[in-house]
């Protein structure tokens, strides 16, 4: 069709409020269809899984096809505790957010729906590999068995707080558990992700890098610098995107424009790329394993696009009812990741409804004893500050002068 | 009509939007939903997607696509989210629009307006907090304006818009939806309680490099700008000290006249900004006093800002320069 003037387009969601969720235009292919690649694959030959969607779980619980086939070794125990990980998060992410709610903390960010990703990923990393995450991965440090202490103590920047009540809630930092220190700038970690896998290869460390993203942020400059240097050098990296569909108000088409999926613009650089169902564990553990050991075999880097949905307000600070249809995360084709593997152990007979419950309440009998014993040292409402000289502290690692002169002058 | 600063923008890009077809919006969340500070809510309803849109996260596409549109002769005014994520388009602000005009000789120009939230005292920490107004007047080919009050925002607005160079427009969160003094213990006020919050609803301009003298004074001349100008107003009254208030409101380009006047009356000068000390735009202020004002002074400059560290989260009020710390200075000012 030929039109008469040029006209700009401006993509929308395919719901807005008071309308009906509409996911109809959302392919999700059929659980098993897709195989797995030569570990070696180039990625020329990765437009099927780049464009496809890998599921390993069918509607039934089942785990269906070669992926499943992949990673038939997994037994049902290191599956319930994939999903105690899971329910450990979201129950964590509920009690946080009514923290917030009470004025204890300034503010928080959930992963409700996202949390088969980080949990799953993260069991497949090695000590000594590092993650690159946003502030919406807390599940990698959970997965990591990162102490409950500290990562509540960051969220009430009270005395246990490793970062000394100098960064906002949920700006985690762990070297150790692999977690390098969070930015609020989008996109920048990405590209420092590839440096440190550079480093990886550099220093003949053994050990690899996990680069993550949002798909708002795939629009930054340092996502394109990152997927151009991955290619270039080849370091051992596995380029993470989250695609839940929203950057906070913005539908998921402004970042993507018309390209047909983020894993495609990836291997568009000519990084091998896989798409995968993000909301289901086995899928998340059977392609975390494989990037991971293609990664660490030198194969070169490996992007992956995991599909998901963001559940969850952007943070505290948003509404979504404002832009979107409040039922829209109900009518999400590929479900809820815990409901998913809950099904999937209950048809192997490793859970039932009632372990669910009993557990369910077991964690979050756990969680409320560290809360309130991390709430002792302190929170927004009952205020135990630290001492604000802290801030002139590991502004440089030795004091220069006129810093020294200023904390004098502040009189702390 | 009594307008919040979020108001007074929105009516100002909206008397823009509908006087003059070339003016566009753009930003991220700018559009369906309205801008996470709201400051364009229902303008995209109003005037549809081709004046006010949403943008992929990439501040230097807003900036670079700005200045596409400006040279061609558009007038676009577009959203940074935050102050602090203006970076990744400083080169398209700084190396670019900055210099236009000088390097095409005024072939292609930028008249172009980048809106920018800036300040604390929101509880943002290291990344929602900043206040880079320096790295801009440094900047050769940039105006830099910081609003104080509804009235003046929507002015300035209009003002800047319309002026046939690019503006950086920081927004001071922290008044947007009320004047804040510094103390954050105090019940919020809202604007609808302040004189300066009463805005005409149809187009007017406060020009661009004029202060006001927020409150006159005889004993010593306060330089302000932005959240600062209540900080100074408080300390003031708590210090007992005879205090003449300058709102700056254009930093770049200073009104220096109204400065001399002032500070040739009082003797004495102090300089405050929330952004950190070292090569601040107080550093700038002292030099232009000193030299204009240097017979005229009885007492050495003081000058009260941030301190030299990245905004702190959980401190945030031992960094935030309150009324504590600023009439401390005026008295010591006052001691020579
Ligand atoms: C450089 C930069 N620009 C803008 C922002 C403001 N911002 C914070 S989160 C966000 C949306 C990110 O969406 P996405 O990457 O999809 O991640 P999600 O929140 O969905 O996990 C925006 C625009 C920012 N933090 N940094
Ligand atoms: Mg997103």
């Amino acid at each position: 069709m030929k039109k008469n003037a040029p006209a700009l387009t401006f993509p929308k969601p395919p719901a807005r409020p008071n309308e009906s969720p509409d996911f109809s235009s959302v392919d999700v292919g059929v659980a098993g269809e897709l195989g797995v690649p030569p570990i070696d694959i180039v990625a020329a030959d990765c437009r099927p899984y780049a464009n496809g969607l890998i599921r390993v779980l069918n509607d039934e619980g089942h785990a269906v096809g070669p992926w499943a086939d992949f990673i038939d070794d997994v037994d049902l125990e290191f599956l319930t505790q994939g999903l105690r990980d899971m329910m450990t998060i979201r129950t964590l992410d509920q009690r946080m957010l009514n923290a917030q709610r009470q004025g204890k903390t300034s503010f928080y960010v959930q992963c409700t729906g996202e949390e088969a990703i980080g949990c799953a990923f993260q069991r497949q990393l090695q000590p000594g590999d590092m993650n690159f995450p946003t502030y919406r991965q807390q599940s990698l440090l959970i997965a990591a068995g990162y102490s409950m202490e500290l990562l509540m103590g960051q969220l009430y920047s009270n005395e246990l707080d490793p970062m000394q009540g100098r960064q906002l809630p949920v700006m985690h930092s762990s070297r150790k558990d692999g977690f390098f220190s969070i930015s609020g700038n989008l996109g920048t970690q990405y590209i420092q992700a590839v440096g440190w896998a550079m480093a990886n290869a550099l220093t003949d460390d053994g050990k690899i890098t996990a680069g993550w993203i949002g798909d708002g942020a795939t629009a930054s400059n340092d996502f394109h610098s990152a997927l151009l240097c991955a290619s270039v050098y080849q370091p051992p990296i596995v380029l993470n995107i989250v695609n839940n569909q929203w950057a906070i108000s913005t539908y998921t088409g402004v970042a993507s424009g018309k390209s047909r999926t983020y894993a495609a613009r990836a291997r568009g650089y000519g990084i091998p790329s896989l798409r995968v169902d993000g909301n289901d564990y086995l899928a998340v553990c059977a392609v975390s394993r494989w990037a991971l050991t293609r990664v660490r075999q030198g194969y070169g880097p490996v992007a992956i696009e995991w599909f998901t949905y963001r559940t969850a307000p952007h943070s505290t600070s948003d509404d979504p009812s404002a832009y979107r249809p409040r039922d829209e995360a109900k009518a999400w084709p590929l479900g809820d990741p815990i409901d998913r593997l809950k099904q999937h152990l209950i048809v192997n007979e490793a859970w039932s409804e009632e372990r669910h419950v009993q557990t369910q309440a077991q964690l979050l009998d756990e969680i409320t004893t560290t809360q309130k014993a991390v709430e002792a040292h302190g929170t927004l409402v009952d205020n135990k500050p630290l001492s604000p000289a802290l801030m002139f502290n590991e502004v440089f690692a030795e004091m220069p002068e006129h810093l020294r002169r200023q904390r004098q002058e502040s009189g702390f | 009509m009594a307008m919040s600063m979020v108001e007074a923008l929105r009516d100002a890009m909206d008397v823009k939007l509908a006087e003059d077809p070339g003016v566009v919006i753009f930003g991220e969340d700018v559009g369906y939903f309205g801008g996470v500070f709201r400051c364009t809510a229902g303008l995209q309803e109003k005037y549809g997607e081709q004046r006010v849109f949403d943008t992929p996260i990439n501040e230097s596409a807003i900036v670079g696509m700005a200045i596409g549109m400006a040279t061609h002769g558009m007038r676009p005014c577009v959203e940074m989210q935050f102050a602090d994520y203006m970076y990744p388009a400083y080169d398209q602000i700084t190396q670019e629009a900055a210099r236009m005009r000088f390097r095409s000789n005024g072939q292609f120009t930028c008249p172009m307006v980048i809106r920018m939230p800036t300040g604390g005292g929101i509880f943002g920490g290291q990344t929602h907090s900043q206040s880079p107004e320096a790295l801009f007047t440094h900047v050769a080919g940039l105006k830099t304006v910081i609003p104080s009050t509804p009235y003046d925002a929507k002015g300035l607005l209009i003002a800047a818009i319309e002026d046939p160079d690019p503006v950086i427009f920081l927004e001071p969160k922290r008044l947007y939806n009320g004047p804040f003094n510094g103390d954050h213990q105090a019940k919020s006020v809202s604007w609808s309680q302040h004189p300066d919050g009463e805005v005409p609803p149809d187009h007017y301009t406060v020009p661009l490099g004029k202060a006001a003298i927020r409150c006159s004074g005889n004993e010593v001349t306060v330089l302000a700008y932005g959240t600062m100008v209540y900080v100074a107003q408080a300390a003031a009254e708590e210090s007992g000290v005879d205090a003449e208030i300058i709102d700056l409101r254009t930093l770049l380009p200073l009104d220096l006249d109204t400065v001399q006047q002032s500070v040739e009356k009082t003797g004495r000068c102090v300089v405050v900004h929330e952004a950190t000390k070292t090569s601040g735009f107080g550093a700038e202020l002292i030099a232009e006093v000193q030299e204009a004002c240097f017979w005229h002074l009885k007492a050495p400059i003081q000058r009260i800002t941030g301190w030299d560290a990245p905004y702190p989260h959980a401190a945030e009020w031992d960094y935030f320069p309150g009324p504590k710390r600023l009439g401390a200075a005026l008295v010591k000012a006052m001691k020579y």
